[in-house]
């Protein structure tokens, strides 16, 4: 995009402070955007973007500063008054209403004098303008994330925004549906439309973006063209410090069969659930398999099956160190050896109101130093919790508190880090990384490497390609409940693994 | 009119307090609020509305008291939900014992007192009619007309009431804004919905049909007042929103099946089978419950609203 196309200033954000009781989310911030750019703005989890975001979109509303629009002083005390004005939202965790179709969740953002008549021809010319097709009359839960977050820019695009703000949308995306939606939003920003795009990856910005706001600690740490900075020049901006690259091992000798599945299928859970269907994999000692994929396909229930939360029928289809285990639960596998990091944190890998050092008798009431005997053990519970918190680099505000003040980082960093210093010869993680900033998710990736050369099989379930290639030997594709041939590393590329994703040309056993 | 029509009758006025309450739970769980108060509100319905209708003569009165104690009380339950973002369930079992226990202090005076029912509406006998008492099946024909026609006020507002809403949450806007936001509450606020006053609008037409019903009960199925005389019926309506899947069709067929099970074990009773009494009188609690396994095992799309029961509040 050539420079002089970009118009007049849309927006302006003067001095926006937000406060969340003690909290200081938005410290003075100052945002332009004009018409037909495509603005970034890059941060760390918790550096105030959503924040920010949430008051231009009237959801929130500011402590104080002020918002220009056009250059008249407006307040956006609602969604409603924000989309009247002209600015549409695409959310990162979609406000969409899974038991309800296509058309109805576009019919529910409509403003009430809107006809919804001929909902559909408008729905259809729309995706037909921007290469957003849709079909309206499917219910979506059974649509897939691409095909989700096409409803919610359809949605705002209906209401003709001149400002589209988007948060990280290409967080649940395929390579290729990504690819897609850049197109779009080229097309868009061409016809005027001022975009502002949220994300923390910084090849996207540099790809898209020709202006770019830094947010760090709640405040505007830089503003700069994005195309004349490195990508290196642009994380240490946004983290703050330079973010250490990962040691990966060199020629990692791979070891016995640590844990085998032969043929499982599984039906999947409850009506949005996914069946597995005939999934086999292996991972050897000192080798991580890295499993791919987009969200809802299948990951969850892979999970279930491989920690025993379901257990199989046929004992002799799941093996841990040559060992049958398919009939045993979580507890008994753990016995084998075996340690397990569900997918969220707050709810599955930990429970939210209760303590750090209760949260690691949770999981670790094997450990002598916590229970003896059928009692707990505080002063080793507590211990424990604080030589995790340790190793990790867990930040706490109080020295025991309960998991869900941790922020996501934190949490993670202290969930992994209680399975990792059991010194598991298994380890089994979902989503290592999701939604955790960058300096914690160095962390979390450098000692799942570490804890493979020590000679542990570790198989990732992540929906982060750059994660699977920086981490993984070995890398299989889930699609629709179905697993891929694993392949080594080296023997792919992020374009064959994205085909995969989609369920496209390789799939071997294709539903 | 014969032993049949006889009772029909008797399970239609079985049915249409349950069918009016159940039909306003069905809107406010549609809603993603959980109201456990109809008990209570039911109550409190009859006990006003008899106690009106007995003061002012007119059943009208009554009827219009019933509905705004339902109301008066729902709001109570709305300001502890929606404005303090109490737990749902708790405040509904406290809107039941509160609901019963006022109930008593205002039908207290009340006791022993009768008047005569709602009459059915009168349809002419079409049979003595000269012109036409020839015509062929003649009394047949107008036997039906007399007992479709025939029945008590309260019987077509119920009918009406499921056919509105049946078309109030498939149809039309309103309905799917109200279903979006009882689906997911933060995407609809996200959106700019009113979470907040839509609730409240629900909970409050929910007391207003609980209030109704209980005037049914009280004006038309009694028609006195006793203490307690709703005898678990806000429960039973409870667990036909749930029977029937949050879907209003399957609501009306699910009371009716409901109320023929409660007249027919009645029947039962008094035809001496050699069954105990006790067990007859389980027998649509137990049909309830096998009709929910059957449900359930069908692994059928259940229908529960997803924010059903869970407190709404926006930060700000």
């Amino acid at each position: 995009m050539v420079e002089g196309l970009v118009g007049e200033p849309l927006v302006r954000l003067h001095r926006i402070v937000k406060r969340f009781g003690p909290v200081l989310a938005n410290d003075r911030i100052d945002l332009e955007i004009r018409e037909g750019e495509i603005h970034a703005l890059l941060g760390e989890n918790g550096a105030g973007k959503s924040t920010l975001v949430k008051i231009l979109d009237g959801l929130l509303q500011p402590t104080d500063g002020e918002i220009l629009w056009q250059g008249n002083q407006v307040t956006l005390e609602s969604p409603v008054a924000a989309a009247a004005l002209g600015i549409g939202m695409v959310f990162q965790h979609f406000s969409l209403f899974e038991q309800m179709t296509v058309a109805e969740n576009i019919a529910v953002s409509l403003p009430p004098d809107d006809s919804l008549q001929d909902l559909n021809v408008r729905i259809a010319a729309v995706g037909k303008r921007y290469g957003l097709a849709l079909q309206p009359n499917r219910p979506v839960w059974t649509l897939s994330a691409g095909e989700k977050q096409r409803i919610e820019i359809v949605r705002a695009l209906l209401r003709e925004p001149k400002l589209l703000i988007l948060d990280e949308p290409t967080s649940v995306l395929t390579p290729q549906e990504a690819e897609t939606l850049f197109g779009t939003l080229r097309t868009l920003a061409e016809g005027g439309c001022a975009l502002l795009y949220i994300t923390h990856r910084l090849d996207e910005v540099k790809q898209l973006c020709s202006r770019a706001t830094i947010l760090r600690g709640g405040k505007v740490v830089a503003a700069c063209d994005p195309r004349e900075e490195t990508v290196e020049n642009l994380a240490s901006l946004m983290v703050g410090s330079d973010v250490a690259g990962l040691r990966t091992a060199t020629e990692r000798k791979v070891g016995q069969m640590r844990f085998e599945m032969k043929n499982v299928s599984m039906r999947g859970e409850g009506s949005h659930g996914r069946a597995l269907k005939n999934v086999s994999l292996g991972v050897r000692s000192r080798q991580i398999l890295g499993i791919a994929g987009v969200a809802g396909n299948g990951q969850s229930e892979l999970f279930a099956v491989m920690s025993g939360e379901w257990p199989v029928m046929k004992d002799q289809s799941i093996l841990i160190d040559g060992q049958p285990v398919g009939h045993l639960g979580i507890e008994e596998r753990r016995g084998r050896g075996a340690a397990f990091v569900p997918e969220e944190r707050l709810g599955h890998a930990a429970v939210p109101r209760m303590s750090l050092s209760d949260n690691v008798v949770l999981s670790r009431q094997r450990t002598r130093s916590v229970v003896k005997d059928g009692l707990i053990s505080r002063a080793g519970a507590r211990a424990l919790a604080n030589s995790i918190s340790v190793a990790f680099g867990v930040r706490k505000g109080r020295a025991d508190p309960p998991a869900s003040t941790l922020s996501g980082g934190n949490l993670q960093k202290f969930v992994v880090g209680r399975e990792i210093l059991r010194g598991p010869t298994l380890l089994i993680i979902n989503q290592p990384t999701w939604g955790v900033d960058a300096g914690a998710a160095a962390t979390i990736r450098q000692s799942l490497i570490d804890l493979a050369l020590r000679g542990t099989g570790i198989i990732i379930i992540s929906q982060d390609l750059d994660e699977i290639f920086a981490v993984s030997d070995m890398i299989a594709v889930i699609h629709d409940g179905t697993l891929s041939e694993p392949v080594g590393v080296t023997e792919t590329n992020r374009d064959a693994i994205g085909l995969l994703m989609t369920g496209g040309k390789g799939a071997k056993h294709a539903a | 009119m014969d032993f049949a029509a006889a009772i029909m009758i008797t399970v239609i006025t079985a049915t249409t307090p349950l069918l009016i309450a159940a039909l306003g739970e069905l809107v406010v769980e549609k809603s993603g609020v959980l109201n456990l108060g109809i008990e209570g509100m039911m109550a409190t319905g009859a006990a006003c509305g008899f106690a009106a209708a007995i003061l002012t003569g007119s059943t009208f009165v009554g009827v219009a008291a019933a509905i705004m104690a339902g109301m008066a009380l729902s709001a109570v339950f709305a300001f502890l939900v929606l404005g303090l973002a109490a737990n749902q369930v708790a405040s509904g079992l406290a809107l039941t014992i509160g609901g019963i226990g006022l109930s008593g202090l205002i039908g207290a005076g009340f006791v022993g007192t009768t008047r005569q029912p709602v009459p059915r509406f009168e349809f002419p006998d079409l049979s003595a009619v000269e012109l036409l008492k020839d015509f062929p099946y003649i009394s047949e024909i107008a036997g039906v007309l007399q007992f479709v026609f025939g029945q008590d006020p309260f019987v077509y507002v119920s009918l009406v009431l499921a056919g509105g809403i049946f078309w109030f949450l498939g149809r039309s806007r309103a309905g799917l804004l109200l279903k979006a936001i009882g689906e997911n509450q933060v995407s609809a606020h996200s959106l700019g919905l009113k979470v907040v006053w839509t609730r409240f609008l629900a909970i409050l037409f929910g007391g207003a049909c609980a209030g109704l019903a209980g005037a049914y009960l009280s004006l038309v199925y009694t028609p006195f007042w006793s203490p307690g005389m709703t005898a678990g019926r806000g429960w039973i309506a409870l667990a036909l929103v749930v029977f029937a899947s949050w879907r209003p069709v399957r609501l009306l067929f699910g009371a009716y099946f409901f109320g023929a099970a409660t007249v027919l074990q009645l029947h039962a009773q008094a035809a001496s089978l050699g069954i105990p009494a006790q067990l007859l009188s389980a027998f649509p609690y137990i049909a309830t419950i096998i009709a929910l396994v059957i449900m359930s095992v069908g692994r059928t799309s259940i229908g529960a609203p997803a924010s059903l029961g869970t407190p709404f509040v926006p930060d700000r």
